[in-house]
């Protein structure tokens, strides 16, 4: 069996006397979409933060393509092929919409790229297909205020690709939006998915969560609780009791 | 507009300014002239790490008086070669000393530079108030350091006596204002080009959403590394020359209030997302002063300021640059 592409080896986080992550593991492999979930307050953001190195954890490790990222600042991270979505949309608001979707353009493919980097046209090129794939290319030159609250969660995923990511991590990337809205983002989320980006899914609206995720982690308090088939984690007892409910 | 002929204007307008003022004005009018660019580049300095990363820097005197002190010890240094060193040593640096102005302004910026980038090191983790009052105490550092230095005057001060008059140029602030004029020359090109460059859109990213910029491959700490030292260089710069402008620096002129209110106040007022801004702030306010001055009295200028800088966060919160662009917009947007 090959390696994952993201292994998290016993995780830790503490702020304080609270501990947010306790001893996590999660492997994701290549092409994989996997599903997070959780009550609130259980760690789900905490694990994106520390394995994107917004935070940094205490214990424990992330070994991403096969290198251990620990201690690694998150634009590097990002560099390597991680990339991320937002809880709340994080939109560049002095910039346009097409602008904030040049800046991981400009700053990460093309110091990926080193020498060889993208030309201005390049650059256009791709900014309007990352606009189409997300079907904002109408909006492109638009302030992203101009935006509702579902585009600005597509322009937050079209951000994300834009840094041509190895794995995408959407956190909580469909909250406040209508049913169809959510139809509409797990649809994007699956053709990104068929485009070989390795996605892992942090969510609470459980009929999208089962519609998009090939296997299933639930963190309870900080601690992986079930990980396996979306269909048996639902009805393990101790998921059932912590979060789903009877 | 291209690098090339944006300077090629600058030099013609520079040129025509001080050909002007050679022409129709008086020593006066180049004292006044050498003081509202000194506030251009100050302002323009302050914008690249205050507007473009959105780090508030209440330190602007500390880098700026890094420059003055620079000056003025290599000044002292020259007037005491002979007690300071052996007579063969002394014979030779006499060959040095005295170091002309424009060198004494690239080592004062090289100096305020190098402060930058170890105070942008300490404390570009810190965000907000906290960085803000970081610089702030920087200045106040600074400040307690050159009071107990007795080479430099110490609390005292120290007297630089300029030639009175120099090849060319004649009287000396003739020659102040011609170096000053390039001073704002360098200031306004370096800022334009951050502005329009990849370091700007990064810049950008940073006074936007500093946690979506990293997410987004923005190295920020390296860019507010970048920011800290070519603002703190510029305003060191700016330091250099006035030594020789004023004739007697000490503590309190160098490290004054007023260069940390107008380095902030100006950008505010012109607006601090474009190059343009602090330019505008700074010949308005500039101006404003200077003719405060001789017809109020100096005591009204920082009143001006603060007036002036209430009124535009209430009315125009972007300054004059967003409020023609907001003025633009909706005119485009009539049907």
């Amino acid at each position: 069996m090959n390696a994952p592409l993201l292994q998290v080896d016993q995780l830790s986080k503490r702020f304080g006397g609270f501990v947010a992550l306790d001893t996590v593991d999660l492997a994701v492999a290549e092409g994989e979409r996997v599903g997070l979930i959780g009550p609130n307050g259980s760690g789900k953001s905490t694990l994106v933060n520390c394995i994107c190195g917004t935070l940094h954890n205490e214990a424990g490790s992330v070994t991403f393509a096969g290198e251990k990222l620990d201690g690694m600042i998150a634009h590097e991270r990002t560099h390597r092929g991680l990339a991320r979505s937002f809880q709340l949309p994080r939109p560049f608001m002095s910039m346009s919409v097409a602008e904030n979707i040049r800046v991981p353009l400009v700053y990460t493919v093309n110091a990926r790229h080193g020498a060889q980097h993208l030309s201005h046209a390049e650059l256009d090129d791709r900014c309007h297909e990352l606009l189409a794939l997300v079907a904002l290319e109408g909006k492109a030159r638009n302030s992203p205020r101009d935006l509702t609250q579902v585009e600005m969660r597509k322009l937050e995923l079209a951000r994300a690709m834009a840094a041509d990511p190895k794995l995408l991590i959407a956190d909580e990337a469909m909250a406040g939006l209508s049913h169809s809205e959510v139809e509409d983002i797990v649809a994007l989320l699956i053709r990104l998915n068929e485009r070989g980006i390795t996605i892992i899914m942090i969510e609470h609206i459980m009929r999208a969560v089962m519609k998009f995720s090939q296997r299933l982690a639930v963190l309870v308090s900080g601690r992986k609780i079930a990980d396996g088939k979306p269909d048996d984690v639902i009805k393990d007892d101790e998921v059932v009791g912590a979060y789903l409910g009877t | 507009m291209r690098t090339p002929l944006f300077i090629l204007l600058e030099v013609v307008f520079g040129a025509a300014l001080y050909l002007l003022f050679r022409k129709y004005g008086n020593d006066y009018v180049f004292f006044a002239g050498y003081t509202v660019l000194q506030y251009v580049v100050l302002a323009t300095a302050w914008n690249i790490l205050g507007g473009y990363c959105g780090y508030v820097n209440f330190g602007s005197a500390g880098f700026f008086a890094i420059g003055a002190y620079s000056s003025v010890f290599l000044y002292t240094v020259g007037q005491s070669l002979d007690d300071l060193f052996s007579e063969h040593t002394a014979g030779l640096l006499h060959h040095i000393f005295p170091i002309p102005v424009p060198i004494l302004i690239v080592i004062g910026g090289v100096m305020a530079g190098l402060v930058g980038l170890g105070t942008g090191y300490l404390t570009l983790r810190l965000r907000g108030v906290f960085f803000a009052i970081a610089t702030l105490a920087l200045a106040v550092v600074l400040e307690t350091l050159v009071v107990n230095w007795q080479f430099v005057g110490g609390s005292r001060g120290a007297y630089v006596i300029p030639p009175a008059k120099v090849p060319v140029f004649g009287p000396y602030i003739q020659y102040l204002f011609v170096l000053m004029i390039i001073l704002t020359i360098i200031a306004l090109t370096i800022a334009r080009l951050i502005e329009r460059s990849r370091l700007g859109m990064g810049f950008a990213t940073i006074r936007d959403d500093e946690m979506a910029a990293e997410a987004c491959g923005v190295p920020t700490l390296r860019l507010k590394l970048i920011a800290t030292v070519v603002s703190g260089a510029l305003m060191g710069m700016a330091g250099a020359p006035f030594p020789f402008y004023i004739g007697y620096v000490d503590p309190g002129s160098a490290f004054n209030l007023s260069y940390a209110v107008n380095s902030i106040a100006m950008p505010m007022i012109g607006g601090t997302t474009s190059w343009v801004g602090p330019l505008i702030g700074a010949i308005l306010l500039g101006t404003l002063q200077q003719v405060a001055t001789v017809t109020i009295s100096s005591v009204a200028n920082l009143l001006i300021v603060g007036l002036l800088l209430i009124g535009f966060v209430i009315v125009a919160p972007k300054g004059i640059v967003g409020l023609w662009e907001d003025w633009i917009n909706k005119w485009r947007a009539k049907p």
